[in-house]
């Protein structure tokens, strides 16, 4: 299977891996519902599903941002097509994160809502990272691409205050054992670091090819 | 609200000891399944490189699927689910719904044994409450410690049932048994100068694998005002649900304040220090500004993080909703007067 991956899959290939990575991404979600059919959601399973959702998303979000630097270290660009189904299975979990929260967690009591989101800023953090997904959501599909053209790619660039927020978000939840957000704040900055560098690299090859023309 | 007695739950009617513990066995081999390949790897090397491997380590347990955890078991199953004898029954606590033994001794909030709540109940298993003697010192009469055995003796023990809210938003209705604290007090002997009472916690790297972190600055330390500490409501417990407490619940020997949030309630006490002046706690250090001295539960004082004017019951059920918070848990008649004159915004 690896080596096979090494090169250049072909369309059927394609097709298979993205219908394995669909069903991987299933499994947290069909977890949650075997483990509420069995009562084994833990002493306080409304918090259980928030952790669990609001990690799958965060996992979802990182490898999916892990795709170009994939790309950019090694040449190989193929993955890049599982970019709109992570991100989507990404704003899947994030949905099923806020409702728990709104539903299972507050009751739809708006009040105290946006009590809570106005007065811990954990909660507005994460909220602001949400609100954020919804555009990309939506314009997620090819139609859209193509009518947005190059502002789609200004707009998508929102994934990256969207991952910097959901780290913080989840830091902020932790009271005192940061281990956990540490080490997500840590492949965020490696993940973001690398497309930096590879910027650079760019920036100075071109700021060289005037100077060569110049001399 | 359902109107349970004690008698409605004896802990043998709860779920069976065996049962229960393959329950655990079963979500950790169920979630290790599907989640090995990615979250484990992810989360546990940190665990497992920075708890010691020596006793229970969770990331070792988790990955091996704790291939040696039922031999641990029983070597200190004679130790476990001691029935206490001769406790009288409290009108405290009356109609309240109690929380499920099993909730009570498998979510908590135990950082010596880890900061998950889950990990206390596993990490804990070889800690051992016997034999134990606490010292008291400090703005005392004259320097004396007592074993266990006495303090079991020192006062009639009572069934106490009382609202516990921690201060991350949930709550449980926990049957202790304890005695009052004033008693220990009176047979400690401070002398005039003692203002305040430090609870000292153990600290114990063997025992207490936790305490490998440096997330809290160990030993635990709590502290009460001396007319907290002598107010009819504030006891030492030894046990819950009938039996000697467990390891994971603060064995053999923890403070329970009613009316405060569950992190003064210290755990595994070894050393009681009378003194002058206000103690400094292990939270008041960790976070100065979310944690002060008094953590009274207010509905009124907000916390960075967690909303304080409802909480979460556990055991309630996924679609119950949050209840409201009532002033000083609800002990506000029984209490409210030690804080007359006291802002509690700035006193929180």
């Amino acid at each position: 299977m690896l080596t096979s991956l090494s090169n250049i899959p072909s369309k059927r290939q394609i097709l298979w891996i993205k219908v394995s990575v669909f069903i991987l991404c299933f499994i947290p979600f069909s977890r949650l519902i075997w483990l509420g059919y069995q009562d084994n959601l833990s002493a306080n399973p409304v918090e259980f599903i928030e952790r669990s959702t609001g990690f799958w998303a965060l996992f979802i979000l990182l490898t999916t941002l892990s795709l170009t630097p994939i790309r950019l270290l090694t040449g190989r660009s193929w993955q890049i097509q599982l970019r709109r189904m992570l991100g989507l299975f990404m704003f899947f979990y994030a949905c099923l994160h806020i409702i728990t929260y709104a539903w299972l967690d507050f009751s739809f009591d708006w009040a105290e809502i946006t009590k809570d989101i106005a007065k811990h800023p954990r909660i507005l953090v994460g909220f602001a990272a949400f609100i954020l997904t919804i555009p990309l959501a939506i314009t997620s599909n090819n139609a859209m691409m193509k009518r947005l053209r190059n502002h789609w790619k200004q707009l998508h660039q929102l994934v990256y205050v969207i991952a910097i927020l959901a780290v913080v978000h989840f830091w902020w939840l932790v009271k005192k054992d940061i281990r956990e957000p540490l080490f997500y704040a840590v492949i965020l900055v490696v993940l973001l670091g690398i497309r930096i560098y590879y910027k650079y690299l760019k920036a100075t090859k071109s700021v060289n090819k005037v100077r060569t023309s110049q001399v | 609200m359902i109107i349970q007695t004690k008698t409605d739950i004896i802990p043998s009617e709860i779920t069976p000891k065996s049962v229960f513990d393959n329950r655990r066995e079963f979500i950790q081999k169920a979630g290790l399944g599907l989640i090995a390949g990615t979250a484990s790897i992810l989360s546990n090397p940190l665990k497992a490189a920075t708890l010691n491997s020596g006793t229970t380590s969770e990331g070792a347990g988790k990955l091996l699927g704790r291939a040696n955890a039922p031999a641990i078991i029983k070597a200190t199953e004679f130790a476990r689910h001691q029935k206490i004898m001769g406790y009288t029954k409290t009108t405290y606590g009356m109609g309240e719904k109690l929380t499920a033994y099993e909730d009570v001794t498998t979510y908590n909030n135990y950082y010596e044994f880890g900061t998950d709540k889950s990990e206390p109940v596993n990490n804990s298993k070889l800690f051992k409450p016997h034999p134990w003697t606490v010292s008291i010192e400090g703005e005392v009469k004259k320097n004396k410690s007592i074993s266990i055995e006495d303090i079991y003796k020192l006062a009639p023990l009572e069934e106490r049932i009382y609202r516990m809210r921690c201060v991350e938003g949930w709550s449980m209705v926990i049957p202790w048994i304890g005695f009052p604290l004033a008693q220990l007090v009176k047979w400690a002997e401070p002398n005039a100068n003692a203002k305040y009472i430090e609870f000292i916690s153990l600290a114990d790297k063997q025992q207490m694998p936790g305490q490998n972190l440096q997330v809290l600055d160990w030993p635990y330390i709590e502290g009460l005002r001396m007319d907290e500490a002598m107010h009819p409501l504030t006891i030492m417990a030894v046990g819950l649900y009938g039996e000697q407490l467990p390891n994971q619940n603060g064995a053999p020997m923890r403070l329970v304040v009613p009316w405060k949030y569950g992190f003064k309630g210290a755990k595994a006490i070894v050393k009681i220090r009378f003194v002058e002046k206000m103690p400094m706690t292990s939270w008041m250090k960790a976070g100065p500004r979310e944690y002060g001295f008094y953590a009274n539960v207010n509905p009124q004082v907000e916390h960075p993080r967690w909303t304080q004017s409802s909480e979460k019951r556990i055991g309630a059920g996924l679609f119950a909703g949050r209840i409201k918070t009532q002033m000083f848990n609800g002990y506000n008649e029984q209490v409210g007067q030690l804080y007359a004159g006291l802002d509690l915004r700035k006193n929180f």
